[in-house]
């Protein structure tokens, strides 16, 4: 049933629905509401069978649940922006132990200097952690993720973000259809560890590797994570068999038959994007977009299959490599090896500065005239930048 | 042959047949656990290796072996897990060296919601996992009163990565990174932090300190630990021949003139209130027979007697006895 609801909110319900045993939270903004959301339905008893720990910091909040998940419990938690930095380390030990935990970013900015706002700064700068990350481009789309997001983790034993931008989507009130639990049930099974703490059959999990098996234990890790290739448009699939409605898989192409220029983007800028794509076609503009839906693994054969008849791809950047340049552009550069086509970087969007129509309309046309720079940031203010000290 | 007097029996040996059974200790049974078993690579006299075994065989006892151990990073994991071996024969897992008290959380809080509350939770780390690094979250767990009994083994240092100066690095002893040169060779008077004190102020359940010297005293409080429900702390002495540079035969005596000079003492603690200290049963070790054969101390014996410095380590234990009244009646 379609409801006007709060992104956070209706990510809160669906979290609720999927039956977690243990949400662990530490405050920050803009992830604040779903974790507030949980911890009422908790305390409500409208939660059965779930226990809310309030810890002290991030860095405990992923300790939390290593610790829970380890011990066979499905468990849930939510950062974004400096929180995920301080759970960095805790974050590479869950992936590194094979554990299943789902986390919602609510994408924002790393300081100095310090801004609440939106960018994927704070998920992109986990890209090697060995956890999935999925954007979401819309609340529905978050909503359907975060399902589809407990099923994969279990199913493969592996750690799963679900990026949603911060304040454009967390704060957003638009219409979602929040899953009924009769619908995630007959999606999402009971958790079944792969590995568990339990006295009747006692495990040592975390032991010390040395050289002699630490790369096949990173092999096992990349092969894992080739699988959840295969498995996500499979997962998507089914799930919209049970729910009569398309979310998730790896990309989305979207008006790309005979494109002269697809952009690429991640997250909420796509609604932007692709209302933008669709008055330069009604100008009769060949112009396409291809959101990225899974971001790690990196789903380069499909991306390589989308974008190869484009003789040129633009890709939105809404986070940055200081001194380097965009972090999707290597990849896909990588991916797109050999192509003839011209590939641009925009860096677009940081710190929550909003990315217009207008200007995504003006770089397309400065691509299609071929006069786009390698290297773009959108909308640089020439005149802020003199006068910073 | 070695004269061995009553009094000693069971309380100085880790279990004596002279003892009735139910008096010995639970590492001396054959129905112990072997939580941690032979084949690690833990030092010769490690006294850390030796309080695991204790803690983690009496408290196995006292569960019923209904129990699930998590541990900090550090030389007890190193020695325990060198993959694919383990040392460990219950439920085990390491994270990280900062965050054991939390894991320890996570897995209570899942037993918990699955109703298994029956499993009890153990977690455990070197001084420097507990007091420095794992700080925050042991302060966490205890706040939120979480059932978890902690243990920290105390080597004064972080040894595992080459003998480290830590937030329970004695004044005056030398480390790697408090090295024994200049005018006040050693680790700094004035700094440094009482964790079961901080434990005690948090008002949990039960809190404690042992040493591996008195193996009936540690058992002991194990399993007076495991009576509690919430969110409880264990801090033991555990000397390392390694970073003390003491002999590997005199663990447990260095251990025991810890206690018996006044510089450590035994105590428990129920919700913030100090319900029982061990008195002295002598009078007290001047502070130099525990210093002077530890090589940690060298500096304040050669090529000068620092008599200075020694006075003021005697005043801490002065102090300590003191405070804690340590003192059998009308000695003080």
């Amino acid at each position: 049933m379609l409801r006007q609801i709060e992104g956070s909110q209706a990510v809160a319900e669906t979290v609720a629905r999927c039956r977690p045993q243990v949400i662990c939270a530490y405050p920050i903004s803009p992830q604040t509401h779903i974790v507030e959301g949980l911890s009422r339905l908790v305390k409500a008893g409208e939660l059965a069978g779930c226990e809310f720990v309030n810890v002290e910091s991030e860095f405990a909040a992923m300790s939390v649940a290593i610790g829970a998940v380890a011990a066979g419990a499905r468990t849930y938690t939510a950062t974004a922006s400096q929180g995920l930095l301080f759970m960095a380390e805790a974050l590479y030990n869950a992936s590194g132990l094979g554990l299943p935990i789902v986390m919602t970013v609510a994408n924002r900015a790393i300081g100095a200097p310090i801004n609440i706002w939106n960018d994927h700064s704070d998920a992109m700068s986990q890209r090697d952690s060995g956890w999935i990350q999925l954007y979401a481009e819309s609340n529905q789309d978050a909503v359907d993720l975060h399902v589809q997001a407990f099923r994969l983790a279990e199913e493969l034993s592996v750690p799963v973000m679900v990026c949603m931008d911060g304040f454009v989507l967390t704060h957003a009130y638009e219409r979602v259809d929040v899953p009924t639990r009769q619908q995630v049930d007959a999606y999402l099974p009971p958790f079944t560890p792969r590995q568990q703490l339990d006295p009747d059959a006692p495990l040592t999990i975390g032991a010390m590797v040395g050289p002699e098996a630490f790369t096949e234990v990173r092999y096992l890790a990349h092969q894992v994570q080739r699988q959840a290739l295969r498995r996500i448009p499979e997962l998507a699939a089914e799930f919209e068999t049970v729910f009569g409605r398309s979310a998730g898989g790896n990309v989305r192409p979207y008006r790309l038959a005979d494109a002269q220029t697809v952009v690429v983007a991640l997250g909420s800028v796509l609604g932007t994007l692709k209302d933008t794509v669709d008055e330069m076609r009604d100008d009769g503009i060949r112009v396409g977009a291809l959101g990225l839906t899974t971001f790690r693994p990196f789903p380069a054969e499909a991306l390589r299959e989308a974008l190869a008849p484009a003789p040129r791809v633009v890709v939105l950047e809404r986070a940055f490599s200081v001194g380097t340049g965009g972090i999707v552009s290597a990849d896909l550069d990588t991916a797109l090896t050999g192509l003839p086509q011209r590939r641009y970087t925009v860096v677009a969007g940081l710190g929550g500065r909003p990315v217009t129509k207008a200007s995504l309309r003006a770089v397309i046309e400065a691509a299609l005239a071929d006069e786009l720079a390698p290297m773009t940031f959108l909308d640089l203010h020439q005149s802020t930048v003199e006068a910073l000290p | 042959m070695t004269a061995i007097t009553f009094h000693q029996t069971g309380s100085l040996t880790v279990g004596n047949r002279l003892l009735p059974p139910e008096q010995r200790t639970v590492q001396s049974t054959g129905t112990r656990t072997n939580a941690l078993t032979c084949g690690h690579r833990a030092c010769q006299g490690c006294g850390e290796a030796l309080g695991a075994r204790f803690v983690l065989d009496a408290a196995m006892r006292a569960t019923g072996g209904q129990l699930v151990v998590v541990n900090a990073t550090g030389c007890l994991e190193v020695f325990s897990t060198p993959y694919p071996e383990s040392a460990w024969r219950i439920p085990w897992i390491h994270s990280l060296f900062g965050n054991a008290p939390a894991v320890a959380s996570g897995v209570a809080a899942a037993l918990r919601v699955r109703g298994r509350t029956d499993i009890r939770v153990l977690g455990q780390g070197g001084d420097g996992g507990t007091v420095d690094i794992g700080f925050g979250a042991l302060s966490g767990m205890f706040e939120r009163d979480d059932d978890v009994l902690f243990v920290c083994y105390d080597n004064e240092a972080y040894m595992n990565t080459g003998v480290q100066r830590s937030g329970a690095t004695p004044p005056a002893a030398r480390t790697a990174t408090t090295q024994a040169v200049g005018p006040d060779p050693g680790n700094v008077f004035g700094q440094g932090k009482s964790a079961p004190l901080i434990a005690m102020a948090h008002e949990i359940p039960y809190v404690a300190t042992a040493t591996v010297a008195d193996p009936h005293d540690l058992e002991r409080k194990v399993a007076r630990a495991m009576e509690f429900h919430g969110a409880r702390y264990l801090h033991v002495l555990v000397p390392c021949p390694l970073g003390w540079g003491s002999a590997t035969a005199d663990t447990i005596r260095v251990a025991r003139l810890a206690v018996q000079c006044g510089l450590f003492p035994l105590l428990e603690a129920e919700r913030g209130q100090i319900v029982a200290v061990t008195p002295l049963r002598r009078a007290p070790v001047p502070v130099e027979e525990y210093l002077r054969i530890q090589k940690r101390y060298a500096h304040l014996f050669s090529p000068h007697m620092r008599t200075d410095v020694i006075d003021r380590i005697q005043a801490l234990a002065d102090r300590t006895i003191a405070r804690f009244g340590l003192r059998s009646t009308g000695e003080a």
